[in-house]
């Protein structure tokens, strides 16, 4: 084939259309396969709320809810519990609930609840997602000399006190989170539901 | 040594080139005649491939990737279907022999300079394998839906969280789901066993046309191109078969017998190679009291722990992987080989060897314990960071700065 009489700018603006055009295209076959990983229907209606029984629960102890396949601890406080929330201040990252994703409005108090002897959070560490576990004596830990109880995540150490805040020197950065719940009556919990229905 | 070609062999070459490519490849491309121990562990990484895709393509077969009945089918090979249990063990031994074999090949690259000038190549195509194969380790151990796999699942896929703004929505999105469920099984069951394999072995071809085209180096660093004989065959060179094929051989019995003695008895590797805690079934509602990777995550997972801040953490981790991708580029020794390199490189070289090893270590233990009843883990574990990232960014300049020694024009020893 001859080479003489070649337009170049012509093929090159042929080139480049052609190729931008493809890209176009490429891009737009792309998103169905990603938009595939995303949530499906099914699991984003899996969000029921979750109603917990809360009349058998001890002063001073913690039940484990299942909502969204994720732990919700329930922590029925004592008074001497919530007498020590004060005064952490110094050691805590976010002592004032600075961060107002991690709770609702009804909860962005000290005590971080809607009644104060009731904490409701979920149970999923804000470092990397593990379950912390609930320490609820006050007594030197091997984790922290000075624990005046809360919670230890056992993966990387993390530490959170009765409201659920976290103390300085941890890999989380946020307090964990509260999630939204409201009651029945006395002796009904009702989880991933804001409005108070009695 | 002229031999009459079989005219079917002439048949097919015409049509297509088997004799030129088996030259090219096997007979007629020439190793340095000098390599010793440390040149086994290519060919035993892609002996570990094969055994993985051979088994694993088994394993598929009587795997059920659901919430609801993984766990229970891993068990079902085990004691129900025949020789499942050796098909599984050949498959969850493999996976730390493979790394083992990785490990010590990237040692190989590090003590002779392997990945120095023409050879950057070779060892990016290497480090993608590398990379890609933590992502084929890591989604395997998620698909038998023990304790282990969900809650290692969990801090892996949440540490995508630390990036800001997109974190959150990039967790999900990978998830599937607002928890690790059933959709993100299924999902690595397709990447662990079709998608990642793909792309680890079109990277090995990579690796090793790279390899062929540029000639591989020797314990000596020295370029054996540079000396060839009247036919234009290196003088320190030896055909790769039949010599290195026969020589590769005994490496590899040597190799099945400590993997077969592994194998059949230690197949769970004292707990660092299959968890004692993934033999429960995956319960979303409780972390194990002492969550730990795999051993072979251990260093990185280590440097993630160090660093008390979650960001700063992932970044940490990151950095780590992501140094060893510029390691030829750091490198500025006029020399290849630890035996020429100055002082400073030959002290540090094998010190990093045993950082790495205690960086492992500590990835399986618990962070408030104590090494070696001395130290408290998170301390030595800040320490041997440091160690870590000083050792490559000072690089620059302590492997510009030494005085090395002459390199010789052929290489020593040798047979």
């Amino acid at each position: 084939m001859s080479q003489d009489g070649v337009n170049n700018s012509r093929r090159l603006l042929l080139l480049g259309s052609t190729a931008a055009v493809g890209a176009v295209g490429a891009g737009f076959v792309a998103v169905p396969f990603l938009a595939s990983w995303n949530p499906s229907e099914k699991a984003k209606a899996a969000g029921a709320p979750a109603k917990v029984d809360i009349s058998k629960l001890e002063p001073g102890a913690m039940l484990t809810a299942e909502w969204r396949g994720k732990p919700v601890y329930v922590v029925r406080r004592t008074q001497d519990v919530l007498g020590m929330l004060e005064g952490l201040e110094d050691r805590l990252k976010d002592p004032a609930n600075g961060n107002k994703a991690q709770q609702p409005t009804y909860a962005d108090n000290l005590q971080r609840s809607r009644k104060p002897e009731f904490l409701v959070l979920l149970g999923v560490c804000t470092h990397l997602g593990c379950a912390p576990k609930f320490y609820a004596e006050v007594k030197p830990e091997p984790f922290d000399a000075d624990w005046k109880g809360g919670f230890f995540c056992p993966c990387h150490g993390s530490r959170f006190d009765m409201s659920g805040r976290v103390f300085s020197g941890s890999p989380a950065a946020d307090n964990l989170i509260v999630p939204p719940y409201s009651f029945e009556g006395d002796n009904v919990l009702v989880i991933g539901i804001d409005e108070e229905t009695a | 040594m002229s031999q009459q070609k079989h005219p079917i062999m002439g048949w097919i070459d015409d049509r297509l080139p088997v004799t030129v490519t088996y030259e090219k490849h096997m007979s007629k491309y020439y190793a340095p005649k000098n390599f010793n121990f440390w040149y086994f562990f290519g060919v035993l990484s892609m002996l570990m491939l094969v055994n993985q895709i051979l088994t694993g393509i088994w394993l598929t077969m009587n795997f059920t990737p659901s919430a609801d009945a993984a766990f229970a089918s891993v068990e079902y090979i085990m004691r129900d279907v025949e020789w499942g249990w050796l098909l599984r063990y050949m498959h969850s031994t493999g996976a730390t022999f493979f790394f083992i074999a990785i490990y010590l090949h990237m040692f190989r690259a590090v003590l002779y300079g392997s990945y120095q000038k023409p050879r950057e190549l070779i060892w990016l195509f290497g480090m993608g394998i590398y990379l890609a194969l933590m992502a084929e380790a890591f989604m395997g151990y998620v698909l038998p839906w023990g304790q282990m796999s969900y809650w290692g699942a969990q801090v892996i896929i949440s540490l995508f969280g630390a990036i800001p703004v997109i974190g959150d929505d990039l967790t999900t999105w990978i998830r599937g789901d607002f928890l690790i469920s059933g959709a993100t099984l299924n999902r690595f069951f397709a990447l662990h066993v079709i998608a990642v394999p793909l792309v680890i072995v079109a990277l090995v071809v990579l690796h090793l046309l790279a390899l062929h085209e540029v000639g591989s180096n020797n314990p000596d660093g020295v370029d054996i191109k540079k000396h060839k004989d009247e036919n234009g065959v290196p003088l320190d060179g030896v055909p790769f078969h039949p010599f290195y094929t026969v020589h590769d051989m005994v490496g590899i019995v040597v190799f099945l017998m400590v993997f077969c003695s592994v194998m059949f008895f230690f197949p769970m590797g004292g707990g660092f190679m299959l968890e004692y805690a993934n033999f429960e079934p995956a319960n979303g509602l409780k972390t194990p009291e002492h969550i730990a990777p795999v051993w072979y995550f251990g260093a990185f997972y280590t440097i993630l722990r160090a660093i008390p801040d979650k960001l700063l953490g992932v970044i940490a981790m990151g950095a780590a992987i992501a140094i060893l991708f510029v390691l030829p580029w750091l490198d500025r020794s006029p020399v290849r080989s630890i035996r020429y390199k100055g002082l400073i490189s030959k002290t540090l070289i094998p010190i990093f060897g045993v950082v790495f090893a205690i960086l492992t270590w500590l990835g399986t233990q618990p962070s408030d314990g104590y090494f070696l009843g001395l130290i408290n883990n998170t301390t030595l574990a800040q320490w041997l960071t440091a160690f870590y990232f000083g050792y490559f960014l000072l690089m620059p300049f302590y492997t510009r700065m030494e005085k090395t020694k002459p390199v010789p024009e052929r290489v020593t020893g040798g047979h």
